[in-house]
Formats: C-alpha cells, sequence, structure tokens
C-alpha cells in the first residue's frame, strides 16, 4: 500500500516542482504518567506563521514516509500512540492550491485525491491509537488529516478551523466529505462543509470545534499540546473514556442534505457544481460506507480540478487575497501623506456612513458639514447610533465608543471645521456645479496638502477638478452601498491628479480596510458601467416587448446573487436612471435609456415586484406604465445578449485604459458587486463559455489563467 | 490601628524538568517566560480550590531581566498564564537567590498583612541568557580593589573557597558530587521528585540536536546516574590550571523555572489549601564576594538566631549545590558529615542542575515532600549561596511534626 502510494505521490511531485515542501517530523517521548513511549508527527514547511503549512505531493509522500515508520514501531508494541500537530500557530491548511493550478489531466487530478486518500487513512489503519492535536489553524485537509484519526483535540485559541473548499470550488475530498457526517451528524457537517462556506468562507473558532463535537477536548492554548498529551495518557489507560453522541441515520440525515441545497440554490442557484458534488457524497455517506466514500471524493475532486469554476474561484481567491492587496498601478506608498483629521461635505446617509468609516477605521477627527443645522445633527446623531449599536454588540467597549463618538462632530462653518483637515470627501447631490461650488469654497479653506477627493458613482472628476487652483489634489473616491459591508472602493486618478495625491488616498483606503482598484476618469468607472451595460440590455428587451419575468430569469445560470429586476430595486429605480442618463451621454450607441424605467422613476415608484411576494410578481401598477413593443426573446436570447454586451464593454474598457488589467474588472467586480467566485468576477466566465471570443474574438485572459492549462 | 504577625505557609511548589543550557538542551527553542507560565498553570491546576484572582500577587525572579526574562515578568507572565488582570505582580533579582527571595519578599508581606495568597518562583534560561550577559561592571570596583577580580566569575570563587579551607579537599568534592547524583537517581526511581514536575511542550528544528518537531520534557535533563570519582577524577578544571572545581562537581550551565503558592495560614485554612511548610524564620547574610560560597554560613546563623534555635534542632537540610566545595563549607562549619543523611536527601543541583534564579523553590519543593514523608522532624533549612558575596537562608516548620512520631 504504502509503496504505491509512494510511486502515486512520486508522479504527481513532479508535476509540481515548486512545492513548498511540508515535512512530517517524527519525534519520541514519554507520555506523562509513565505510560509509555509515544511518537509525534510534526507537520512544518519550515517557515514561520506567515507561510502556513500545505500538502502538495511531496508534502503527502513526508508525512507517507512518517507513517511508515510510526507503523512499523506500533506494529513492533514501541509505541502506545501516535499524535500528530503542526508548527506554532498553524496546524495545516490543506492542498497547495498551486499545484492544483498546474494540474492538466483528469487522471492527475484523480492521483491527487488518491494520494491524499491513502495517506491519511493509514492514520486510521494503524496498530495503536492515533491522536489530532488542532493547535493552531487548519483548513481542507490541514482539518481532514485529523479526522482520520482515532481522536482530536483543539486548543481554544485556534482562530480558522473550516472547510473553505466548497468556497473555492471543489469538495472537502481527503476524507471530509465522507468522514464528518459520520462523526459529528449530517446536519451540523452539512453547516461546516456548505453553509460556512458559502457563507463567505465563514470559519470556525477553537471553542466551536469543540462544541460541534469534531475535537473529543478543548484546552487553552497556553499549555495546549501539554495538556493535549496527558488527555492522551489519560486515554490510553482507560482513565478518560471519550463518548460521542450517537448519529442520527434517519430522517434528518436526508433532511440535512436538502437543507445543503436549499443553501446552495439561495447562494449559487445550481450554477456551481462543487457544493452540489460535496452534498451528493455526504448524502451517501448515510450507509456509512466510508470506502465508497473515498472514492466519490477522488471522482469529485478530479472532475472539479479539471473545471472551469474551480480554477475561476482560485483566480478570484488569488485576486481578493493577493492583487487586493498590491493595487496595480498605486504609487510608491512612499509618497503617501499622514491624515490626522477628515473632513465630510455632506450630511446625508451617504456622508454619515462614510464619516463612521473614517472615524472607525483611521480614529482621527471627522467633521461633517451641510447647510443647516438640522442637518449635521441628524449626520452627527447617525454616527454616534452606529457607535452605540457596535458597542451593544461587544464590537466596541465603552472607552472606545467614547473615543470614537468624541471624534465625529459636525459643524456649519467650512472655514474652522476644514482649516487643519489633510483629507475632506464630499457626498452631496450628483451635480456637478454643486460640486465644483463645494471644492471650490473647500479649497480656500484647507491647508496645502489637504487632499479632495470625491464620493461621484458618475461624474467627471477631471472636470469637477478643472475650475481648482490646485487640481492635483483632487481623487475619486467611490464606494459601494452599504459602505461598512462592500470591500470595493474605486480609487480615480483625474488627468492633473498627482502622485502624492494618488498615494495618500491608496494609504487611507488600505487602513479603511477597503479593496482599493485604480481606475481612470472614464464614465461610471467600473463596477457601474458594467452593471449599467447589461441592466440595460436586459431593460431593453422587456422594452422590447420580452415579458420580465422571462428576462428577469436570463442571466440564472450564472448565478448572480441577485437577479437583474432585484439588482435595478437595491440600487433604487431612480439611481439606476441617473446612471444610465450619464453613460448614454457618454456613449450613446451601446448605453440606452429605458423609457419604461423613466416612467417608474415619474411615478415615484421604488419596486417592480410586490414586495415581500414569495415569487417574483410584477406589480400591476408598474405593469400599468410600461410601454413595450412585441419582439419576444426567450431567456438565452436575452442572455447572449447581456453576455455579449458585458464582453464588449469590459473590452472597450481595458482598450480605453480604465484599469490596468481585466483581473482589475473582475476584483472590481466579486468586491463591488458581489459577483460570484465561479464565474471569477466575470471574464473568466465570458471566456470559458465562449462568449469573448464572439463578442470581441478574443480571450480576455490567457489559457490556464482562471482555466485549465492547455 | 493594632497589628498582629500572620504565620506564613508554603501550600505547593512545581518546577519545569530542568535542561542544559545551550543549542543541544532541550528548552534551546522553548521561551523562559513561557516556562514561568507553564509552573504557575500547573499550580493553579493543582489546587483548584484557590480562586486566582484572589492570588494578591506574582513575584518572578529572573538574574538576567532582558529580553524574555525581561518586562516585569512577574506581571507578563501573569497575564499569559491566564490570570486575571486584577492580579499584580513584578520581578525580582538576587542572583541564585531570586525565587528564594520571592519568597521571603512576599512571605514578610503576608506576614505584615498586605497579602492573603501570592505566586512565588524563579527561572534562568542560561542559554538563551547566558550569565554575565550585558552586564557593565563599575570600573571602581576594580580601581578601588572592591572585590577581586575573580568575583564574577562563580567558578573562581569556588576555587578561592577551596583555598581558604584546604582541608575541603577535591576528593571530598568528587565524593561528594557523587553522592549527589546517586540520591538524585534513587529519588527519580521512587518517585519523589516527578511529582512536582510540569511537563512541559518542547520544540527543536535542528536536527544536530536529536529527532526534530514537538516532543515533551518530562524529567530533568542534567542527571548523570551512574557516576563515578574514576569518571570524575579525568575531567578538566576549567576555572584554574590544576585547580579543583569541575563540571563534575559542580551543577551545570541550566535552563528551568519553578513557582510555588505562598499564603498566610488563616488564608490557606480558610480555602482548604494544603499546609506544607511553615515559615519559621529567614535571614540574608553577605560575605566577600571572593568566597561566595560561604555566604550560607552567616545567614544560617542568622536565621537561626532569629528562630532561638540551635544548628542541632534542624532535621533536614535543603542546600543548594553550585560547587561541592560550597555545601562542605557549610556542612564542616557546623561540623556536619560530608555524607551525613540528612542533608539533600533526593540529591541536589549537582544532579538535578541550578538554572539560577529559579533554585530556590526546587529546594523548599523537596523539602516539603521530606517533611511529609518524616513527622519525626520538626524543623527544616533551604540555603543557598549568591554571587556577589552573599547567602540565604530560610527556616522552615513541619506542620506534619508529632513528638512522638518514630523515624
Amino acid at each position: 500500500m504504502s509503496t504505491n502510494t509512494a510511486e502515486l505521490l512520486k508522479g504527481a511531485a513532479e508535476l509540481f516542482p515548486d512545492e513548498v515542501v511540508t515535512q512530517a517530523h517524527v519525534r519520541h517521548l514519554e507520555l506523562p504518567g509513565a505510560v509509555g513511549r509515544f511518537a509525534l508527527i510534526t507537520l512544518d514547511n519550515g517557515f514561520d506563521h506567515t507561510k502556513p503549512t500545505t500538502f502538495g505531493p511531496a508534502s503527502l509522500a513526508n508525512l507517507n514516509a512518517a507513517i511508515d515508520q510510526v507503523e512499523k514501531e506500533a506494529r513492533e508494541g514501541e509505541i502506545v500512540g501516535v499524535g500528530l500537530t503542526g508548527k506554532p500557530f498553524i496546524f495545516a491548511v490543506g492542498a497547495d492550491l498551486k499545484g492544483v493550478e498546474l494540474l492538466k489531466k483528469h487522471e492527475d487530478a484523480l492521483a491527487i485525491g488518491q494520494g491524499g486518500h491513502a495517506v491519511f487513512r493509514r492514520l486510521a489503519d494503524l496498530a495503536v491509537p492515533t491522536f489530532a492535536y488542532y493547535n493552531g489553524a487548519a483548513m481542507g485537509g490541514g482539518v481532514e488529516v485529523g479526522l482520520h484519526c482515532t481522536y482530536r483535540t483543539v486548543s481554544q485559541a485556534v482562530p480558522a478551523f473550516g472547510l473553505p473548499e466548497v468556497f473555492l470550488g471543489l469538495v472537502p475530498g481527503w476524507g471530509g466529505c465522507a468522514l464528518l457526517p459520520n462523526l459529528i451528524g449530517a446536519d451540523r457537517a452539512v453547516s461546516v462543509i456548505v453553509e460556512n462556506s458559502l457563507n463567505q468562507n465563514k470559519l470556525l473558532k477553537g471553542p466551536q470545534v469543540y462544541e460541534l463535537g469534531i475535537a473529543d477536548a478543548l484546552f487553552e492554548g497556553a499549555d495546549f499540546l501539554e495538556q493535549s498529551l496527558r488527555w492522551t495518557a489519560a486515554v490510553l489507560k482507560g482513565e478518560i473514556e471519550v463518548v460521542r453522541p450517537e448519529v442520527d441515520r434517519d430522517e434528518a440525515w436526508d433532511q440535512a442534505v436538502a437543507r445543503g441545497k436549499q443553501i446552495a440554490d439561495d447562494k449559487v442557484h445550481g450554477a456551481a457544481p462543487a457544493a452540489y458534488r460535496a452534498l451528493d457524497i455526504v448524502a451517501a455517506a448515510k450507509s456509512g460506507d466510508l470506502r465508497a466514500g473515498f472514492d466519490a471524493e477522488d471522482r469529485a475532486l478530479a472532475d472539479l480540478i479539471m473545471g472551469g469554476e474551480l480554477r475561476s474561484g482560485i483566480y478570484a481567491f488569488n485576486l481578493v487575497q493577493k492583487r487586493a492587496k498590491r493595487p496595480a498601478g498605486a504609487p510608491d506608498k512612499s509618497l503617501a501623506r499622514p491624515v490626522t483629521k477628515v473632513g465630510v461635505v455632506g450630511a446625508g446617509l451617504m456622508a454619515s456612513q462614510l464619516a463612521m468609516l473614517f472615524a472607525r477605521r483611521l480614529e482621527v477627527p471627522v467633521v461633517l458639514t451641510d447647510i443647516d443645522q438640522e442637518r449635521v445633527d441628524k449626520g452627527v446623531g447617525y454616527v454616534h447610533e452606529e457607535i452605540d449599536k457596535l458597542l451593544l454588540k461587544g464590537r466596541v467597549n465603552q472607552d472606545k465608543a467614547n473615543r470614537l463618538k468624541a471624534l465625529v462632530t459636525g459643524s456649519l462653518d467650512k472655514a474652522t471645521a476644514f482649516a487643519d483637515a489633510d483629507f475632506v470627501i464630499e457626498a452631496v447631490f450628483e451635480e456637478m456645479s454643486l460640486k465644483q461650488k463645494i471644492f471650490a469654497e473647500v479649497e480656500a479653506v484647507v491647508p496645502e496638502h489637504a487632499i479632495l477627493a470625491t464620493n461621484t458613482s458618475s461624474l467627471s472628476i477631471t472636470e469637477m477638478s478643472s475650475k481648482l487652483k490646485h487640481p492635483e489634489r483632487v481623487v475619486g473616491f467611490h464606494f459601494f452601498n452599504p459602505v461598512a459591508i462592500l470591500p470595493l472602493l474605486e480609487i480615480v486618478r483625474a488627468e492633473r491628479t498627482d502622485d502624492a495625491s494618488l498615494a495618500t488616498a491608496f494609504s487611507v483606503a488600505k487602513s479603511l480596510k477597503k479593496t482599493a482598484v485604480l481606475v481612470k476618469d472614464a464614465p461610471a468607472f467600473v463596477v457601474n458601467r458594467v452593471l449599467t451595460r447589461f441592466l440595460g440590455e436586459v431593460l431593453r428587451s422587456i422594452d422590447e416587448g420580452t415579458p420580465v419575468d422571462v428576462a428577469d430569469r436570463a442571466l440564472a445560470p450564472l448565478g448572480l446573487p441577485m437577479s437583474p429586476i432585484v439588482l435595478l430595486e437595491l440600487v433604487g429605480p431612480a439611481v439606476a436612471h441617473h446612471v444610465s442618463g450619464t453613460l448614454h451621454s457618454a456613449f450613446p450607441d451601446r448605453f440606452g435609456v429605458s423609457e419604461n424605467l423613466g416612467r417608474v422613476v415619474e411615478a415615484g415608484k421604488r419596486n417592480l415586484y410586490v414586495p415581500g411576494s414569495a415569487k417574483p410578481e410584477l406589480d400591476p401598477e408598474v405593469e400599468a406604465l410600461f410601454q413595450t413593443g412585441d419582439v419576444q426573446l426567450t431567456e438565452e436570447q436575452v442572455r447572449e445578449r447581456a453576455l455579449d454586451a458585458i464582453a464588449q464593454e469590459v473590452r472597450l474598457m481595458l482598450d480605453e485604459g480604465v484599469v490596468a488589467e481585466a483581473q482589475d474588472i473582475d476584483l472590481c467586480l466579486i468586491t463591488g458587486a458581489g459577483w460570484p467566485f465561479h464565474l471569477g468576477g466575470i471574464t473568466p466566465y465570458l471566456d470559458r463559455e465562449g462568449v469573448s471570443e464572439r463578442a470581441t474574438g478574443r480571450r480576455f485572459l490567457e489559457p490556464g489563467v482562471a482555466s485549465v492549462p492547455a | 490601628m493594632p497589628r498582629t504577625a500572620r504565620d506564613v505557609v508554603f501550600v505547593d511548589g512545581v518546577r519545569t524538568p530542568f535542561g542544559k543550557a545551550g543549542p543541544k538542551g532541550i528548552y534551546h527553542e522553548t521561551r523562559a517566560d513561557d516556562l514561568v507560565v507553564k509552573c504557575i498553570r500547573e499550580l493553579l491546576r493543582r489546587n483548584p480550590d484557590l480562586p486566582p484572582e484572589r492570588i494578591d500577587e506574582v513575584a518572578v525572579a529572573a538574574t538576567t531581566q532582558i529580553g524574555d526574562q525581561g518586562l516585569t515578568l512577574g506581571r507578563t507572565a501573569g497575564i499569559l498564564a491566564g490570570l486575571p488582570n486584577t492580579v499584580p505582580g513584578y520581578s525580582i533579582d538576587r542572583m541564585c537567590a531570586g525565587a528564594m527571595t520571592a519568597v521571603t519578599s512576599t512571605a514578610g508581606s503576608i506576614s505584615f498583612g498586605a497579602y492573603d495568597v501570592v505566586l512565588a518562583g524563579g527561572v534562568e534560561h542560561m542559554g538563551r541568557h547566558p550569565m554575565g550577559e550585558a552586564v557593565d561592571p563599575n570600573p571602581r570596583f576594580v580601581s578601588e580593589k572592591l572585590v577581586d577580580q575573580s568575583a564574577l566569575f562563580m567558578g573562581m570563587t569556588a576555587e578561592n573557597l577551596h583555598d581558604r579551607f584546604p582541608h575541603l579537599t577535591k576528593q571530598r568534592a568528587d565524593e561528594y558530587a557523587v553522592n549527589s547524583q546517586e540520591k538524585a537517581a534513587k529519588a527519580y526511581a521512587n518517585g519523589k521528585i516527578q511529582q512536582d514536575l510540569v511537563p512541559v511542550s518542547i520544540r527543536r528544528t535542528n536536527d544536530e540536536a536529536g529527532e526534530t518537531g514537538w516532543g515533551l520534557a518530562t524529567q530533568d535533563e542534567p542527571m548523570r546516574p551512574g557516576t563515578t570519582l574514576e569518571s570524575l577524577a579525568g575531567l578538566k578544571t576549567p576555572f584554574r590550571p590544576h585547580g579543583r572545581v569541575t563540571p563534575g562537581n559542580a551543577a551545570g550551565l541550566n535552563d528551568g523555572a519553578t513557582a510555588s503558592l505562598i499564603a498566610a495560614e488563616d488564608f490557606a485554612q480558610e480555602m482548604g489549601l494544603p499546609v506544607r511548610m511553615r515559615l519559621v524564620s529567614y535571614a540574608f547574610a553577605g560575605v566577600e564576594p571572593e568566597v561566595m560560597g560561604v555566604g550560607p554560613v552567616p545567614s544560617t546563623q542568622k536565621a537561626l538566631a532569629k528562630a532561638g534555635l540551635s544548628i542541632d534542632d534542624i532535621g533536614l537540610f535543603e542546600v543548594n549545590e553550585a560547587f561541592a566545595v560550597q555545601v562542605l563549607a557549610l556542612l564542616d562549619h557546623y561540623g556536619i558529615a560530608d555524607d551525613d543523611p540528612r542533608v539533600n536527601q533526593y540529591g541536589g543541583a549537582i544532579a538535578y542542575g541550578h538554572p539560577l534564579a529559579s533554585s530556590g523553590v526546587r529546594l523548599m519543593t523537596q523539602l516539603a515532600r521530606q517533611f511529609e514523608e518524616q513527622p519525626h522532624v520538626r524543623y527544616g533549612l533551604t540555603t543557598m549561596c549568591v554571587g556577589f558575596g552573599m547567602g540565604g537562608t530560610v527556616i522552615w516548620e513541619n506542620p506534619n511534626w508529632s513528638e512522638g512520631a518514630g523515624k
């Protein structure tokens, strides 16, 4: 068995020469209480905790070799047990995704699944009990290797524990799908494997791992390993009996799987296979036949690894984990100036949200100004209420709440309020002349070095700054609603913006914990331009005569977070109409203005569907307003039209240099519109569905980037 | 306000296994503060009747108070051990008598009424903090001949002690050392020591030092059971050519930590905490720094005088074995035989090691166990020599003592 496994892993390792190899150190120790000699395996890639331990093929081969050693010792009666733990702060964080990206053939992908199973399963087949000590972060294969052990302990200090495979587009395929429901029951397993994963990859902390029954014992971080080993000694001596609750194999199991399917439908709408494949294996695991479960995991892994959804998922993961931290085109950060006080012009809802964000993240004084005291008071009041909510939820303590509240003040006197501000952002009504006037007023009172920022979503920043003495210090700072939730911040460089101002903007964005993407001063920047173009095509189909429900269902196969009409309602018909007007004047041949939408706005309707109705149901009043043609398209035709339009628009944006690369557009759509990982934002999907070639004559990304390499 | 001195008791003591300092030692990759943390947590686990918030002080000694032994270790180790923020802490330094001083200082405060119960202990990671690290002696010591140049080097002071007492020969020192190793091996075989050791997880990444990965320290690393006079005879005398002090008749360079719970007797009774020893008296005394090893003589005289006892009243001795000759100097002064069975029954630092500021509590923990076994003994003492010419002695009463108890 181990020889075959070694061969299999050797072949796999040749495909992945750059693997950061994890060692599996075997060290022997005497268990407390004269229980006997014990072999402890430490997984360690030789780096500190900033480079977590992973499992590539050579790493698995090392663990395999370590198990060869302890298996022999166990057989010959030299040891009483085997433990497995990690380097400080890290247990193991699973498969090395870089190796997965390189795989080109189904059989090679199959070998990865089989290799992991072959090695991990040996921990269950030793002649002595095995113990996993989850000392630190454990994810994916890291969690799974422990599931094969006889017993598990977990540290209270573990900050992150989970099975993020489905989040990326995989299944927990080294035993997770088959073993976890058999250990903790199907319902809890579905929560860990599907629900948490699809809930923005929510991870567990040590105590939850214990409460869920994944670990048999929980110990504090200060002497976790010592206490785990004492516990081990007590278990081996029979002083502690590990009792786990009986798993319910009746209807509860099927209900759990059904619940998982519902969660998957709500999140990905059937558009990404991973959650469904995982649930199929969980469903089959009810029989308790682990061998069959492991085989199903191998097949699912191989199929998914060879599929575009996973490749897009890894691509998207790398965008938000890596590219987001090093924004393309950002100037040298040493040019950034310190920001010790912030001014906000306007005290409406958006302005108040911004004041809250700046105060909380920068922890510097923030002054809101507006045209009358009532508005100012309302804005400050909003922020204070939000801080109280944080206090109630325990997110900040009383001292911090006091500090934050004291930071946010209001004023009617810009000259005094902004005299020592380093950064002033305006969030007033979207009207060019108003914004120009405000910038002129602000420029007259702020210090020389102050940055003037605008939260405009569609106006030209170059034009907005054209009448200033120092237009070089103006930047666009476009947030997405709700500001506290959506990570994206489009940072707009106007024609005359200088590097120092831009560097300061990026530095502020980082402090605000936002994903900053540099965009050119082009109409509606990135996210609104893509969304408006695509919504425009859907609305045009409706205007021409396609029934609303057909048009609205057209994009369902993509698994977007919401349908076009629901998105329109979220944005608000009036705002959507305004932005489409802006884009129409910039690009009249591509961006139409829907007359029906105009009528909806004019009628003051905020929704197209009947609010609260179980199924989408067009509001009869809206229906009465609609005047449509008689061209009825099918869902497929609407989808083709919308996708072609997106591809065309993205290509034009890249050609215009709105952003540096297609990757930035994808990053914007993921973090600003919540577009899913399995689409990779959008360009990987457009490439793999052939839309890019059809609409623009070429792909956006080279084969192998967000797709299986050629 | 009227004030009554309270009786102070030793409730419990633990220590880490001691390690050899240096790149191959078991604690080479383990922080000193973590060693203290393991001891504190073990004491709390062993004494669940003591609510942690009742602890009034954490006094932790270290000789070299920098890096992981700095930052007001008593406070930081308390936080790291999970004690409530309300429990204060501080650091103590009297070189080798650090932990002993942690006990006596807090005991004085308990007696005064300032505390009910404290944690007192010490640590020395001589691998991470070699003796003399970053010291900066005032040049006047030499220019004004305040101390001999040898005073800073403990091995040289031990050679000086052989000079002062020529009848304390290398042969006697070696015999004493062999005996210490034998007694320690026997104590281990009888499980006397392990019961007060807290296991410590130890990481090793250097494969030249042995198996790599995480391991567990469960016993003292420096011990050399089976040591013979012959094996000691050939050892080098690193402090003086043709000298008498060798690595075999001295404690080594070691890493380790100790901790104890010290309480007012009334408080211990109220909380149901064990009373293992009752403090009778303590004293510190100074001698010429170049013969620091004789320090325990005047400190013992002083402590006995304060207690109104004579040396004949002392039934058990725990003498730190920094150097065999230093133990012999004390015994010789009182006319006690080199191999008197009342002295260091479980062996001493020559076998277990001497992580400087931690050792004082090891002596107490061992004396407490001997008290348990020997109710016929009423009084015992713990004593040790201290760098720069000092000695410290603490006299304890056995709460298990009963006049009629047989041997």
